[in-house]
């Protein structure tokens, strides 16, 4: 008891608030990882990651060889796809994916041939001999993106940007969410991958020095990630203690540097880059071995499996699957969770596919989650403020998000919210707090499109409204000089005066006719410009 | 197969009101204890009056409101504030003392307003104040402490006084002025605090007879409260702080026309105020430094009215105040978010 209190009162952590919910880890990691059977068929969403949608390349009935490009990234923020297996595309078409939304979305489908056959690859050896721009290119192409979770196109996050240089390159192995240890089996079992993925990652950012950080509760990983440190130069690993969010980027850079990320900013602005472990074994593959991203580390667990352990399977696998390989029944589940219990979403059915950012699915009974209990109202007690990462008030978030008072609500940082889930975990009342905040900050994004396309169309409505007007003056004033000049030549009797008044006259008509026809078409390109569909 | 999808988290720490008012209740058994040994059962028999009226009236009003009935009573939140109310009030007073005071805490102080976290003010201490105000003899004439007087009532004496309302005589003869009471009385008649204090059988060593050991006994059920983690430290330690700087610069001052620290920390309601009522999160600020703000103004208000004021004691009054400044200290003190300001 004293030992709890004193641990209460001198944490050592150092991002302010953070909750310890049961670890739920051992079930799944003591256990090496396996290799997950080759599913008949292979569901490949579009969409796996932050930016635009892939664009497919492939067409159905094309045969496709394993680590084969069957989307391209679409646009700078987005990232290719490529054939996990060999294998035929059966159809292009919406299925379910994983997204809180519960939505459909276009997914290649593949009807794998069991052979498994590669493509051509090609491996870098001597990678240091390539510019960082050469790097990057090699990891975009490879559809690298983060596999913590939020999937975000690596070889962005590799760019040092103007300041040509970073001080610190994180890799983050903290892994602070419950039931999840794809990382910890990762850092236990490719500890050698990491580190020369690491290394890339440090060339192409020039990196002054390099932190693995590793929470206290993987004692096995720290210490094969120490061991494979002290053979060079630069890389420390650090321990962190084990409180959630402590993986949050912004929480665990505050953490190790001391430095806050500011708002709505990015770490590179603070000179300092976050990468994941699995991250860096997937860049790893990608140069020295060419293969590009299209297996990962996934942890299956939860009550609904008679065997929760990690498995390394194909992108496009569905979670039907897994769950049965791992002996769990799905008839007999309550709730499917990709992620891990504080932040992952459920999922509507067991088809979903696992996806680049998918790091944890967890079968789950009645015995691994809360089913919807009785809310009351807020108390105020402010156990919420106590724990928020980010020292937001949730209790003012929620008071203002519930009356749908969206200013104030950003006057209380909505937008700073990582919606950790700390709140309504610890919330007395069970207020569903994140559930709020999500639901108000979709709302004001709603908002601001619509103000945007009304701030367009009044816009549009007033340059035509100008225009008109202007024509309309335009055209009463070559009345009104036309009919002077005619008045003027009539009145003068000297043919010579009004020769020479006459073409006056007519040149600057013609001047007048000439500059207002460049201004409609100015004012036309301007419309144009500024889009919508709707005409006028 | 279909699956629900409620959103994350989909894990709970176990906490709930229930339990946090039953955390509450449970830590001010010590003071209640001190409090039964020091001046009898009239403390019990008023717990239980104001217990059964405030659950009746939370009750009947949540049927009125059309809200459910069982979820809310089990709530505890009703129980909290019959308990805080019944220790505010004079152990001998008269049964329709405490049932109004319940009956108006619950029905007009809580649930007019909407109820469990929506009302304004402290609904224990809006009821003692309404007391206060409107029946002053009744409220003013405490119980002395057992040991001083000769006509100690036992369990069914104490019955009597509250329910048969008793000839003042009688109550006369137990009743006797609270140690703050009596010196702000005896201050007025130009006497000095040596004079009040010494050799009269109401102080002892720190502060008045029986009340220095119950606000030591609330005192501990605070700090259980504290590491219960079901308040903060900010509300109490501010209130006690600047309780304890005031009235120790004007004690250096004139130690004889003002008490000591020991005798404001010690006496009347201070820590019970202190650790069970400023700090009900309904009505009182929200973040931890806007905590820290109420606790202080209302550490002044009770010195002030204390010393200067026309009343003996001023919890009461002080955290009512500060009720409602509350909102406002909660618009304009913020925490400084992550990532805005100062650091970079």
């Amino acid at each position: 008891m004293i030992e709890t209190l004193l641990q209460r009162w001198f944490s050592n952590h150092k991002f302010p608030g953070g909750v310890h919910p049961p670890q739920h880890k051992a079930e799944s990691c003591s256990a090496a990882s396996i290799e997950a059977d080759l599913p008949a068929r292979l569901i490949l969403p579009l969409h796996q990651h932050i930016g635009e949608p892939a664009e497919p390349v492939v067409e159905i009935g094309n045969k496709v060889l394993k680590g084969q490009r069957i989307a391209s990234a679409n646009g700078y923020v987005s990232a290719a796809i490529h054939a996990p297996s060999s294998g035929t595309v059966t159809e292009i078409a919406d299925y379910a994916i994983p997204h809180p939304s519960g939505m459909n979305a276009p997914c290649i489908i593949i009807e794998t041939d069991g052979e498994d056959r590669w493509g051509e690859r090609n491996a870098v050896q001597d990678w240091k001999k390539l510019n960082a721009s050469a790097l990057r290119n090699i990891i975009r192409d490879a559809g690298i993106v983060g596999l913590g979770g939020a999937g975000f196109p690596s070889f962005i996050k590799l760019n040092p940007g103007a300041k040509k240089s970073i001080d610190t390159l994180i890799l983050n192995g903290v892994e602070c969410e419950p039931y999840i240890t794809c990382d910890d089996l990762i850092m236990r079992e490719r500890s050698g991958e990491i580190m020369l993925g690491l290394h890339i990652m440090r060339h192409a950012l020039n990196a002054k020095e390099c932190i693995i950080a590793v929470e206290e509760n993987k004692p096995d990983a720290f210490k094969m990630m120490t061991t494979m440190a002290k053979e060079t130069t630069g890389v420390k690993v650090v321990s962190v203690p084990t409180i959630y969010p402590h993986g949050s980027e912004k929480q665990l850079i505050q953490a190790i540097t001391g430095k806050e990320v500011p708002a709505n900013g990015l770490a590179t602005q603070i000179g300092v880059v976050c990468h994941n472990v699995a991250t860096a074994a997937a860049i790893y593959r990608a140069v020295y071995h060419g293969e590009p991203l299209i297996s990962r580390y996934v942890t299956v667990t939860g009550s609904g499996v008679s065997e929760p352990r990690n498995v390394r399977t194909l992108i496009g696998t569905p979670i039907s699957e897994l769950i049965k390989q791992c002996g769990g029944e799905v008839a007999s589940l309550s709730r499917i969770i990709m992620g891990g219990p504080m932040m992952g979403y459920a999922m509507q059915t067991e088809q979903i596919p696992v996806i680049k950012t998918t790091n944890c699915i967890i079968a789950c009974t009645e015995e691994d989650v809360v089913s919807e209990p009785a809310v009351m109202p807020c108390i105020r007690c402010g156990a919420c403020a106590e724990v928020c990462p980010v020292s937001l008030l949730p209790q003012q978030l929620y008071l203002h998000s519930k009356s749908r008072d969206y200013d104030k609500a950003q006057e209380f940082n909505l937008f700073d919210c990582i919606e950790c889930g700390c709140c309504s975990y610890v919330c007395p009342s069970k207020i569903p707090l994140v559930q709020y905040y999500r639901h108000a900050k979709g709302e004001i994004w709603a908002n601001e499109r619509e103000k945007k396309q009304a701030d367009i169309a009044r816009e549009r409505h007033e340059f035509r409204q100008t225009r008109m007007e202007r024509e309309a003056a335009e055209k009463a004033e070559r009345h009104r000089q036309k009919k002077a000049a005619l008045a003027a030549k009539n009145k003068a009797g000297g043919a010579n005066k009004s020769t020479i008044d006459d073409a006056i006259a007519k040149a600057k008509a013609k001047r007048l006719q000439q500059s207002a026809k460049t201004e409609t078409s100015e004012i036309t390109t301007k419309i144009t410009d500024t889009t919508g569909a709707d005409e006028d | 197969m279909e699956f629900k999808t409620p959103t994350s988290p989909h894990i709970h720490s176990g906490a709930s009101v229930s339990r946090v008012m039953l955390l509450v209740v449970a830590a001010a058994i010590p003071g209640i204890a001190v409090y039964v040994g020091f001046f009898g059962w009239g403390v019990v028999i008023n717990i239980m009056l104001a217990l059964i009226t405030a659950l009746a009236c939370e009750a009947g009003m949540l049927l009125i409101r059309k809200r459910p009935v069982l979820p809310f009573l089990a709530d505890g939140s009703a129980v909290v504030t019959a308990i805080l109310l019944a220790l505010a009030l004079p152990a001998i007073a008269p049964w329709w003392i405490v049932v109004i005071g319940a009956a108006f805490a619950i029905i007009i102080a809580k649930q007019l307003y909407g109820g469990l976290g929506y009302n304004p003010f402290n609904p224990a201490m809006a009821g003692y104040v309404m007391l206060l105000v409107s029946f002053p003899i009744e409220m003013t004439r405490w119980q002395a402490p057992l040991s001083q007087t000769d006509l100690a009532p036992g369990f069914f004496d104490s019955w009597n006084i509250i329910f048969s309302g008793l000839s003042d005589k009688i109550t006369d003869a137990i009743s006797m002025a609270t140690p703050l009471d009596t010196l702000k009385t005896e201050l007025r008649l130009d006497q000095n605090i040596d004079q009040i204090i010494t050799g009269n059988p109401l102080f002892s060593n720190l502060a008045g007879l029986g009340w220095e050991w119950i606000n030591i006994a609330f005192l501990v059920g605070g700090l259980f409260l504290l590491y219960k983690r079901i308040i903060s430290w900010h509300i109490p330690v501010a209130m006690l702080a600047t309780i304890a700087l005031l009235s120790g610069m004007f004690y250096i001052i004139d130690p004889n026309q003002f008490s000591s620290p020991t005798i404001h920390l010690l006496s009347g309601a201070t820590m019970l105020g202190a650790f069970f009522i400023a700090t009900d999160p309904v009505s009182a600020a929200t973040s931890n430094p806007g905590r820290i703000v109420y606790g202080i103004g209302i550490g002044v208000f009770t010195y002030v009215i204390r010393t200067w004021g026309g009343y003996p004691d001023a919890i009461a009054f002080s955290v009512l105040l500060m009720n409602m400044v509350a909102p406002t200290i909660d618009y304009y003190i913020k925490p400084r978010v992550f990532g805005h300001g100062q650091k970079k």
